[in-house]
């Protein structure tokens, strides 16, 4: 897909995700909207990925760390083909396969289960280091937030990754700056947060996040690295929607029946 | 072959009487499951040597992956491995794994029902100098809790063995329950584990003695003292906690003899709970309770989990009627 077509299903993505959350009555909108460009393009360009066989050996994974954002990666599966989109509408519903956060026993597409923060990249690592191995040439792709890396087992599985040389593994921290206290840097600070990474032995890029030939040419220089690799997408929590958009209070408030007029509105210009 | 498909004495690895501690009999199993299973994948955290996951490393080092001192991590590798195909063993002190990385083992391994193996090497006082801090005794109340998760307690090097090989052929979650200190051998030569099934090693009218893990070796002792003194126990060993074996609790529903449980764990959530629990709750029953029983939850507005559930007053009131009732 070009970018102009990753644009466009960018902005469907967008309107379909604000659509089930305010059907819904809750979710967590903002941190949906921050990654939509990183989901999209790694759905519709560069994730090797089967939808009519969701288990396929060789595919390369793709883990939703912040699992919060299940939204995202529910119409970005339903997009691919993983599921009927008359799924959509269960969200959050009683007997829905489609959970608050992604459950891999009820949903066709997600790797494994994830909501408690954190623990991603600890499985990303198990992936990676399996697929070595195996001597399988696929890649695991990983998108935390950033108020996630609050958590010690973050860098736990940083210092893992870095000594086994999980080099197949592309890491993507969608650094929209907010979490649900406030600022990340008024909460805990990251920063100096590519620092960081670096000095735990990763390969490290930071890019604009809402930029499709960043994200794309990002993980291409990633594919060559020995070394894991991160990139700190720079992104706008809330993206698309002008009374989102680095707001915390929308982190997790789904938008009332006119927010969502209103939004669907802004989209389409 | 399978992998506990071993019947004879010449397979199982102790002979009765010697002192061996039961992470040996894990250790030998490691090794055996490596050299007939490539999925067989051992992690630990910087511990190998105390639980014995060392044996196998020297062996298969590809196949060994030591994480460092980070359990949550290595519950997440494991996890991840385990969706890869292979069929991860996780060992580190029982009280670690257990307490450190609980969220981990919940909502990575046992709401996505994994196929990883979590062994807590060090439970029970027998961890000994060490001290409070080291010695796992809330382990099965932590695991017990938590849906798609089955608990092993060997009561020997021989039956961690066993239990090390039958866990590697099902493809759930499972906790393997060993202690450090070195215990006498119990188990005969024609020892037969199955999961689920309580073994009786002694009969007897007096009454019923109830034990789990390697505290057996010291109620067989005590109970052969008694023996000679004219007191006659039987002896149940329970070497799988999760799922119960029924027959237990119909067993202690119907004696009209004193049963006694003997279980190095706090009196909250281990087999004492569990059981008291089982046999209130079954018949003749002494207590009625409305819970979530073994199960998940899901996503739903409250008032319809409320009612899926049976947590609406009017589910509430239902049941008591029907209680009532009987």
């Amino acid at each position: 897909m070009d970018d102009i077509l990753l644009a466009e299903q960018a902005k469907s993505v967008r309107k379909e995700l604000l659509a089930i959350i305010n059907r819904a009555g809750s979710g967590h909108p903002g941190g949906c909207l921050s990654a939509v460009e990183i989901g999209t393009a790694l759905f519709f360009r560069i994730l090797n990925h089967n939808p009519q066989n969701p288990k396929q050996v060789g595919r390369d994974h793709f883990i939703l760390s912040k699992g919060h954002c299940a939204p995202l990666l529910y119409v970005l599966l339903q997009k691919s083909g993983y599921f009927p989109k008359a799924w959509l509408k269960s969200l959050r519903k009683l007997d829905s396969p489609l959970q608050g956060h992604p459950h891999s026993l009820k949903c066709p597409g997600v790797e494994v289960s994830t909501g408690s923060l954190g623990q991603g990249l600890s499985i990303s690592c198990g992936l990676a280091l399996g697929k070595k191995m195996d001597k399988t040439a696929s890649y695991v792709y990983t998108l935390m937030g950033d108020g996630e890396l609050d958590e010690g087992q973050v860098w736990e599985a940083a210092m893992f990754a870095a000594h086994y040389q999980l080099s197949n593994i592309i890491a993507f921290v969608d650094r929209n700056s907010l979490q649900i206290d406030g600022n990340t840097e008024s909460v805990m600070s990251l920063e100096p947060l590519s620092a960081k990474w670096k000095a735990f032995g990763w390969d490290v890029h930071t890019i604009d996040g809402h930029h499709f030939t960043e994200i794309t040419d990002s993980v291409s220089k990633a594919k060559k690295s020995v070394e894991p690799s991160v990139i700190i997408c720079r992104t706008i929590k809330g993206k698309g929607v002008s009374f989102m958009e680095n707001e915390a209070e929308w982190h997790g408030k789904a938008p009332n029946e006119e927010e969502l007029q209103q939004a669907l509105k802004e989209l389409d210009q | 072959m399978k992998h506990s498909d071993i019947t004879t004495q010449s397979c199982l690895p102790y002979k009765k009487g010697t002192i061996v501690p039961v992470r040996d009999g894990y250790g030998k199993a490691l090794l055996r499951l490596g050299r007939v299973d490539e999925r067989v994948v051992v992690l630990d955290a910087d511990l190998a040597k105390s639980t014995r996951s060392d044996w196998f490393a020297e062996e298969f080092p590809e196949r060994f992956v030591d994480v460092g001192i980070a359990e949550q991590n290595m519950v997440g590798v494991a996890s991840g491995l385990s969706l890869i195909g292979k069929v991860p063993f996780v060992t580190t002190y029982s009280v670690f794994v257990v307490g450190r990385a609980f969220d981990q083992v919940r909502n990575t391994v046992c709401y996505s029902n994994l196929n990883v193996k979590i062994v807590g090497s060090h439970s029970g006082l027998s961890v000994g100098p060490d001290g409070g801090s080291h010695q796992g005794i809330e382990d099965i109340a932590l695991m017990n809790a938590l849906p798609n998760m089955t608990i092993f307690c060997p009561c020997d090097a021989n039956e961690a063995f066993l239990m090390t090989l039958t866990a590697a052929e099902m493809d759930t979650p499972v906790y393997i329950r060993l202690a450090r200190e070195a215990t006498k051998v119990v188990t005969e030569e024609d020892y037969h584990f199955e999961p689920g099934k309580a073994n009786i090693f002694r009969e007897g009218t007096d009454g019923t003695v109830i034990s789990h893990s390697v505290i057996c070796s010291e109620v067989v002792k005590a109970l052969n003292d008694l023996d000679n003194r004219g007191i006659k126990l039987s002896h149940i060993h329970l070497g799988t906690i999760k799922p119960l074996d029924d027959a237990i609790t119909e067993m202690i529903s119907g004696s009209d003899r004193p049963v006694i449980i003997v279980e190095e764990h706090v009196e909250a959530g281990g087999l004492t709970s569990i059981l008291a629990a089982a046999c209130s709750l079954s018949k003749p029953k002494k207590l009625y309770s409305i819970n979530l029983g073994d199960r998940f939850g899901e996503s739903g507005s409250p008032h319809d989990l409320y009612e899926k559930y049976g947590f609406s007053a009017k589910k509430i009131a239902e049941r008591i009627t029907q209680i009532l009732e009987l």
